[in-house]
């Protein structure tokens, strides 16, 4: 069996006698008898040898594609060698959350860098230090924008359906009511919008792009938005944010979301990062934590985790959120990622995604698979497509992971790992089965 | 330490993508000015980082004894296996039949995990143990729904637990009943009994609790609030102390979080990832959250339970933590848990002896896998406070104690050692808090001023609170 | 510490200075601000909140706790003192300048003690 326990058996026994117990069964004699475990179901432990084996059998029954045309809110991006060598620094992998500032210094130096360029991108004042994901950062958003007299949260159709159902959930809990607005032509149906915004709403929340990758008139939706009283969340893309109008260029109170394309890995959907900033007006109901700046007793310039009194830990029943564990270490790989790239790479990344996305676009239509909606995309965009099961299959057999099939076709998405040829390649496979 | 932004210089950069191969496109909307990032060669980028490591004091830096956060050894095997191409190159939405193997890495696990624990069931959705509370609570919620009995509104927490039970308990749409813990630190039964009603909805309970104290009327307290009609949740903060030697199933609990980053071995990452698997008993199995991994002839499959209450994250969790988890497990498997659990406490209760020579024990022992020491004599004695010897071990490399916590005991230390620590680790360290017990009495200021070899000396907390900097803003 | 004698103090630290018979000022004491420490931040009341004697209207935070503030009487918050938001040290430095809301309407009052009570209240603790 492994083991990772120093202490030899002589050193245990030696241990017990300094306690003063003959058997350590004995430290147990709190636990009433009849409820002790008498067999413990459970295989024999492993080598390491071995159970690198076991692990090892179970990722070769995983098939790694490799051209990948599918995003739906997990994108393959290129992740410079630095950002995992970086992340892999045993200190940052085992410490735990900075509360001792002392010897924390580069964790929280790192989370303020990361709140610095969070800020940057989104255009917003205030950052935290990261939520679980981009669909529980929207479930948070809309959690701040709730008052005594607005009760109801609007959704976009157009929003990734599982940050629908993860807001769904999270309202169930709280009791806010959640309404989806529906969707027109690929986008947010403004109209409706302002139907929607009674005077109870306390706040909308837009992709962008939106889950068809299709880019909506955020400016125009936020005016909407404010005209009738209410808060405006933008759940953003942050490579699309290298060139695009930012959330506070549109007139968002909040801005969130799923920050795994800054630098982490598919793995199946997580460890990923949600990010959230908000305007000075809100930066107080910011869930989670947030690390500010300050000085040490000699002057020293430091950083500190700050504005804790508004947490679990001190307000108990009365905080808005109970976040405790953020996704540090994820943050602190996209703050290397983003310092890599520079604004001229992820701008890079961000040009090359869209012309590659477009290019698979007109090669498609040329083949007889059109666009479902018209109007301007980034990097995803839907097709019709009479056989979508056939065609993923086709491409399946030849090592390329298609889009996804949605209603009325399939949804594709391209970056900037993708070459040219593999998109011909993967044309030419559709072509056959169309 | 300068910050990012203030390094190099624009211009320089790193060689990271080619040219575009296609036609290119421009964004119809595009923002007004780029981001003002960091530009820096690759030599000095990675310098910073290395710098910035070096400034963090992680478990392989030296003992990290922080109560209630379970700091064991994080083996480097599972690091290996989580970083597998098989695994950290899939698509979460990829084929059924090509994640086979992720589903059988999430099967497994809540297989061994519920065996370990005494469930019926189990989802690794949530990222952390508060999102597994507040999970196992929203199941709870749905439960009494399911079954007509809208009036159970309520959610009975002690008054030791830790503040994400009632946070959690809130967002859940409860409301919270405290409930006093006796002077053992232990459940007060007869205040338990008089609190239940028709409205109790369920009962959050550390166990052993937030002072390492099994506590001994156990099952007497999980009857009380399953006949009043409500249900109990298990916060498995602890189970470190218990794994494999008692199970929560076994205890009478319906519904469990564990914290895989504490008991099963996955880092902190210097506050997350982490993963709040919520384990549960066949009767609110069919709420959790969807979809869940089902194994039939051939191979496994997602699906969303009858009365699934939702999502709560997206795909299937931090399923990176879970492979290092089960890698863990595997290692360990049937001898290793149990021997794991009672080195825990028996190095615990070697420390709390060894340290009992001065300090004040707020609780009896024997202790669970964690003790608190209460250090109110020794600040009206001399002034110096559990904070004051907190920042004392800073200067011998060693990570202090979790500290006022839990908010019961005034002048708290509380502190666990973990079982993959030595005998000689802990010998170094009881010597150096006694040799701080003495200094305080000689030289108190010598404590107020520490720490004085730290990268950093104490900080200006309040001005930071005051006056809130929280993100750079270049000087012009 | 010291404890103005024209004011009134309640058993949970406020003070209350009147400004006319149903509109007044309130604070928290010299006392209660030095029970608390340092404080970062308030939580203030809106214009137009109705606070009930002895209910908690608003609070406050240090830099490990948060505190409730009761109110000391019941009426209608006529304003509140955002000065204090930017500058929540106010409240160590100048309690009774420091005023936290101005309640108007007022229709009731809690328990009020003189300063010579109140003192001798807090000497008890």
């Amino acid at each position: 069996m492994g083991s990772y326990i120093p202490n030899t058996r002589a050193q245990r026994e030696e241990m017990l006698s300094a306690v003063g117990v003959s058997r350590v069964e004995d430290l147990f004699a709190a636990v009433p008898h009849e409820m002790l475990l008498e067999h413990l179901d459970l295989p024999a432990g492993l080598s390491e040898l071995e159970v690198r084996r076991a692990l090892e059998a179970m990722a070769a029954k995983n098939k790694v594609y490799g051209t990948v045309l599918r995003g739906a809110g997990a994108y393959r991006h290129f992740i410079p060698s630095v950002v995992k060598s970086v992340i892999s620094r045993e200190e940052l992998v085992t410490a735990y959350t900075p509360y001792q500032a002392e010897v924390s210094q580069g964790i929280l130096q790192a989370i303020f860098e990361y709140q610095t360029m969070i800020c940057a991108l989104t255009g917003m004042e205030v950052s935290n230090a990261s939520v679980y994901d981009g669909s529980t950062a929207a479930a948070e958003a809309i959690a701040m924008c709730r008052d005594r007299k607005k009760n109801k949260a609007l959704v976009s159709a157009c929003a990734d359906p599982q940050t629908i159902a993860v807001m769904r959930t999270y309202c169930f809990g709280s009791g806010m009511e959640l309404e989806v607005v529906p969707a027109k032509d690929g986008r947010t149906d403004l109209e409706a919008l302002k139907a929607a915004l009674t005077a109870d709403a306390a706040c909308v929340y837009l992709q962008q792009p939106n889950f068809f990758g299709n880019i909506e008139d955020a400016k125009a939706i936020g005016e909407a938005v404010h005209a009738a009283g209410a808060k405006y969340i933008m759940g953003c893309n942050p490579i699309a944010l290298a060139v695009m109008e930012t959330p506070a260029e549109c007139g968002a109170d909040i801005a969130v979301g799923e920050a795994q394309p800054l630098g982490l890995d598919l793995a199946f959907g997580g460890p990923y990062l949600g990010y959230m900033a908000a305007n000075k007006a809100m930066f107080r109901k910011l869930p989670g934590r947030i690390v500010g700046q300050t000085h040490d007793v000699d002057g020293n310039v430091g950083y500190v985790l700050t504005l804790t009194a508004r947490e679990q830990h001190i307000r108990r029943e009365k905080a808005s959120s109970n976040i405790c564990s953020n996704q540090a270490l994820c943050a602190f790989a996209a703050g290397v990622y983003l310092s890599a790239m520079g604004a001229e790479g992820l701008r890079q990344a961000a040009k090359l995604s869209m012309s590659k996305a477009h290019y698979l676009a007109a090669e498609l239509a040329k083949i007889g698979l059109p666009r479902l909606h018209e109007g301007p995309f980034f990097h995803e965009f839907a097709t019709k497509c009479d056989k979508p099961g056939a065609v993923l299959k086709a491409l399946d057999e030849q090592g390329i992971l298609g889009g996804l099939a949605v209603d009325g076709g399939i949804l594709w998405c391209a970056t900037e790992v993708v070459s040219k040829e593999e998109i011909d390649r993967a044309v030419a496979i559709i072509k056959e089965v169309c | 330490m300068k910050l990012i932004f203030e390094k190099g210089a624009p211009g320089q950069h790193l060689s990271l993508l080619p040219a575009c191969d296609v036609p290119e496109v421009e964004i119809v909307s595009p923002r007004a000015e780029a981001p003002e990032l960091p530009h820096l060669s690759e030599t000095e980028l990675t310098r910073h980082y290395t710098a910035l490591a070096k400034r963090v004091h992680g478990v392989n830096d030296g003992f990290y004894p922080l109560g209630s956060c379970t700091m064991k050894y994080n083996p480097k095997i599972n690091e290996d296996m989580a970083n597998l191409p098989g695994f950290t190159n899939i698509h979460p939405l990829q084929p059924e039949e090509t994640v086979q193997g992720c589903l059988e890495v999430l099967h497994t696990s809540a297989k061994l995990l519920g065996e370990i624990t005494g469930m019926d069931a189990m989802t690794f959705q949530p990222a952390a143990g508060a999102h597994g509370e507040f999970t196992g609570l929203l199941l709870i919620k749905a439960y009494h729904k399911n079954r007509g009995d809208e009036k159970r509104t309520k959610i009975i927490i002690p008054d030791s637990a830790h503040g994400t039970n009632p946070a959690s308990a809130v967002m859940a749409g409860f409301t919270v009943v405290n409930v006093p813990s006796g002077p053992d630190g232990c459940v007060d039964v007869e205040a338990l009994r008089s609190a239940v009603g028709p409205d109790t909805a369920g009962l959050m309970l550390t166990n052993p609790n937030t002072v390492g104290i099994f506590d001994r009327n156990i099952l007497e307290i999980t009857k009380i609030i399953h006949d009043a009609g409500g249900l109990c949740y298990y916060d498995g903060a602890n189970l470190n102390a218990v794994m494999g030697v008692v199970r929560p199933g076994d205890m009478g609990f319906d519904v469990i979080h564990l914290n895989l980053h504490k008991t099963f071995s996955t880092p902190h990452g210097g506050g997350g990832p982490g993963a709040g698997a919520v384990g549960c008993k066949a009767l609110l199995a069919p709420f959790l959250p969807g979809p869940v991994v089902e194994e039939t002839e051939n191979g496994c499959h997602l699906a969303v339970p009858e009365h699934s209450i939702g999502r709560v994250k997206n795909f299937c969790g931090n399923f990176g933590v879970v492979v290092r988890a089960l890698t863990y497990v595997l290692t360990l498997g049937q001898e290793g848990i149990p021997e794991a659990a009672k080195n825990a406490v028996l190095n615990a209760n070697y420390m709390m002896k060894r340290l009992s020579e001065k300090y004040t024990m707020a609780y009896a022992g024997p202790c669970m896998h964690e003790f608190v020491m209460d250090l109110q004599d020794l600040k009206a004695a001399t002034g110096c406070s559990a904070m004051d010897i907190a920042k004392g071990l800073l200067d011998h490399g060693i990570h202090p104690p979790t500290m006022y916590f839990p908010l019961i005991v005034h002048e708290a230390l509380m502190i666990e050692p973990t079982e993959t620590e030595s005998r000689e680790t802990m010998d170094e360290a009881c010597d150096v808090f006694l040799a701080l017990w003495d200094l305080a009495h000689e030289n108190p200021q010598a404590l107020h001023d520490a720490p004085t070899r730290t990268p950093v000396r104490r900080l200006d907390e309040v001005g930071a609170a005051r006056n809130p900097v929280l993100k750079y803003t270049p000087n012009d | 510490m010291t404890f103005p004698a024209e004011l009134k103090y309640s058993k949970d630290h406020e003070w209350v200075k009147m400004l006319d018979g149903a509109t007044a000022l309130v604070g928290i004491t010299d006392f209660a601000q030095s029970e608390l420490g340092d404080l970062v931040f308030i939580n203030l009341p809106q214009e137009g909140d109705e606070v009930t004697a002895d209910e908690a209207f608003c609070d406050v935070e240090s830099v490990k706790a948060v505190s409730d503030v009761v109110s000391p009487v019941t009426g209608v918050v006529e304003e509140a003192n955002t000065e204090l938001e930017d500058e929540p040290q106010k409240l160590n430095e100048d309690p009774y300048g420091a005023w936290i809301a101005k309640i108007k309407d007022i229709s009731a009052f809690g328990e009020l003690l003189s300063a010579e009570e109140y003192e001798a209240f807090i000497e008890k603790k």
